[in-house]
């Protein structure tokens, strides 16, 4: 068990070892004239081997940006990061591409991340060969259809010489992920690997990228918008807002109890078949606030100025990320007020199963 | 394939990207551009200030023009392209006003400040371009738009796809209250079934250009008849509630050049038979319904069924022999005992 930051254990721990350790990530984009955005802000975590971790938020919460950092494709403003216990150092071209054959990302769209002019077996053969995986040809070949198998892409022979044009988009991002496979990563970040895809088969890739972790012990960081996915298909979730971590927990406890104020907004915003009263169709009035255009706080809570529970302590005071109980934290001062239930424990515990 | 919007109701038409959706809603209003071509139909049209029934589809050029944004409005998907970035939100209200209402530009730009008291964007953001606003406040600014000629029927094209949950659930209860408020007939259109179960009175279900059930929401929610509509409520993930098995469609849509023989369905369908290989994809009522009126396209599947036997699914396109190290179909439930399977086929 690996106690990470605010004294939590992480749900994902009870999978595996430790893959992956992020302490204190922090981004800054300068915009020149000296302003600053502060696009992730002091967020740690850990990833385990075979155990998926879920970083929900809305547009702009910075959860991209946390999966370039690790990714090596920003530099960080300040933190760290340790790959399998080693301090991340990524100075010279050849420790970038270690770490690269280590850590690998998925993007969103595959309609973009694909090459239109190259097929499957050129996306696929450089990789297996940049990462000394085969050199000779009938050896990348065979590795080819060995990845292409793994992403249930049969028979491998019909979509080798494929271009991305010729499938379909559940097929593209398979693609995608085969070639973050050919790598053979102990980490893969991915940056909402299904939200292009059409309803119906995104279930299927899902499917396919708890498979693939599990059999291949993958840490796997799953970047979302879509909370109830999450619930799904993470040991735990960590829940950002504004650059920060605003509540973080195993994955089945933090949809069912939220504790913090934009969690529960979250949860409750998702559209439900299942939710009972339907307040939309009976046309209830909802106090239509605006909620982008209230912009985050110098000092304070960054979501005070759209919580229901905001007091003067709120607006002076940022909170940090505390424990709330052995598995969950929450960066909340109402936390009494907000989730009483949660506080009083009766929801905490060493289950970390989801 | 046959709809009927009644006054005052909200229709969801639901179904994947290429199903046909915004086709059919373009269609309707003959705003699809060569090549595209109505071949058959007939829509007709009949309003509170329209005396007897209009059949769009013979109307002349100019009547049209009279009736769009009048009678029917549309609010077009991704809101971040339907606006003119170069144009304040003032403006762009005041040139559709001026356009169809032939209203002076004085008269124009005062009803513009109303339209948007009418979706909650201050006054002051008159003057503001399409980039300084935020996705909600654009979609916002399109629905005003829609609205500016005081329409009976508006039809949404996905409005909050691209929006975050938040401002999703913002922007559809705002949507709900101007239609009780404005008396609104809604086609909501979206590929997102979970929402229409909260929003639409009747749901209508299209796969690969075919109506394949139509229903209330109740109906569709709880006896959910067709294959697809059942494979559809299965994708989705809930938040709230008891976990339940989940399980996606296997497969993908058909090429629409060459569909297949019978039902459209069949290749991904875990009832199919030789049976369905006959089929023509008419609506019927379902039989063990009392309602007439929820339809569907599957005579052999009814509400009670149960499902099917998971079958070893032709996972990709051109369904050959699995390798034998990747068996297709059945994986996640062997794969990881601690994980209860959820994800599994």
């Amino acid at each position: 068990m690996t106690t990470t930051d605010a004294g939590v254990v992480s749900a994902a721990a009870a999978r595996g070892p430790l893959a992956m350790e992020a302490a204190g990530l922090t981004k800054d984009f300068s915009l020149g004239r000296g302003q600053v955005v502060h696009a992730v802000r002091d967020v740690s975590f850990s990833l385990h081997a075979g155990a998926v971790v879920a970083l929900v938020g809305e547009s702009g919460s910075g959860k991209s940006t946390v999966a370039r950092l690790l990714a090596g494709q920003e530099r960080l403003t300040a933190g760290s990061i340790r790959l399998n216990g080693e301090p991340v150092e990524l100075s010279s071209r050849r420790a970038f591409r270690r770490y690269k054959s280590a850590v690998q990302m998925v993007f969103q769209d595959p309609f973009a991340s694909l090459n239109p002019v190259h097929t499957v077996r050129y996306h696929l053969a450089r990789p297996v060969r940049l990462h000394h995986r085969a050199s000779n040809p009938a050896e990348v070949q065979n590795e080819i259809r060995a990845l292409l198998a793994q992403v249930r892409l049969t028979p491998a022979d019909s979509f080798i010489g494929k271009y991305p044009h010729e499938l379909s988009g559940g097929q593209r991002q398979r693609v995608a992920f085969a070639r973050a496979l050919a790598a053979s990563p102990d980490v893969l970040l991915a940056d909402e690997p299904v939200s292009m895809l059409d309803v119906s088969i995104r279930l299927e890739i899902l499917g396919l990228l708890d498979d693939l972790r599990t059999r291949l012990n993958l840490a796997l960081l799953y970047i979302t918008h879509d909370i109830a996915s999450a619930r799904y298909f993470a040991d735990e979730v960590l829940v950002m807002y504004a650059g920060q971590v605003v509540e973080r927990g195993p994955a089945e406890e933090l949809t069912q109890s939220p504790a913090h104020p934009y969690t529960q907004l979250l949860v409750a915003s998702a559209p439900d078949p299942d939710r009972f009263g339907r307040s939309l169709r009976a046309g209830i009035a909802g106090g239509t606030r605006d909620t982008a255009a209230a912009a985050t706080p110098e000092t304070g809570c960054l979501f005070s100025p759209r919580c229901p529970l905001a007091d003067d302590h709120c607006r002076a005071e940022a909170p940090v990320l505390q424990r709330v109980t052995p598995s969950r934290a929450a960066a909340c001062w109402r936390l009494d007020a907000a989730a009483p239930d949660v506080l009083a424990g009766r929801q905490g515990g060493e289950d970390v199963t989801g | 394939m046959n709809l009927t919007l009644h006054a005052g109701e909200v229709i969801g038409l639901a179904g994947e990207s290429g199903s046909g959706k915004s086709t059919l809603a373009y269609g309707a209003t003959r705003l699809l551009r060569p090549p595209a071509l109505i071949t058959g139909g007939s829509v007709r049209y009949s309003g509170r200030r329209v005396q007897q029934p209009v059949e769009l589809l013979e109307l002349q050029a100019a009547d049209l023009r009279r009736l769009r944004w009048r009678e029917v409005a549309i609010v077009f998907q991704s809101a971040m392209n339907a606006l003119n970035p170069i144009l304040t939100v003032a403006d762009q209200l005041a040139d559709a006003m001026r356009a169809h209402l032939q209203l002076p530009k004085a008269a124009a730009q005062e009803k513009a400040a109303e339209l948007l008291d009418l979706v909650s964007i201050p006054r002051s953001r008159l003057r503001s371009y399409p980039h300084e606003l935020s996705g909600g406040m654009r979609q916002r600014v399109m629905i005003a738009m829609a609205l500016a000629a005081d329409p009976e029927v508006v039809i949404m094209d996905e409005p909050t796809t691209a929006l975050d949950v938040v401002v999703q659930r913002d922007i559809l209860t705002q949507i709900m209250e101007l239609k009780e408020r404005l008396g609104l007939s809604i086609v909501f259109i979206t590929h997102d079934i979970s929402l229409l179960l909260e929003l639409a009175d009747r749901i209508a279900v299209m796969y690969a250009g075919q109506l394949v059930e139509v229903g209330t929401a109740e109906q569709i929610q709880h006896e959910p008849s067709h294959p697809y509509t059942r494979g559809l409520l299965n994708s989705f993930p809930s938040l709230h509630g008891p976990r339940r098995k989940l399980a996606g469609i296997p497969g993908s849509p058909p090429d629409l050049h060459s569909p297949p023989p019978g039902c459209s369905f069949l290749p991904r369908c875990g009832y199919g038979t030789k049976a369905c290989e006959e089929i023509d994809m008419s609506l019927a009522p379902v039989a063990s319904s009392a309602d007439l009126r929820h339809v569907t396209a599957c005579p052999f599947v009814l509400p009670g069924t149960p499902d099917p036997a998971p079958r070893a699914a032709a996972d990709a396109d051109p369904p050959g022999p699995a390798s034998d190290a990747v068996p297709a179909g059945a994986i996640a439930a062997d794969a990881d005992p601690g994980h209860e399977g959820e994800l599994a086929k």
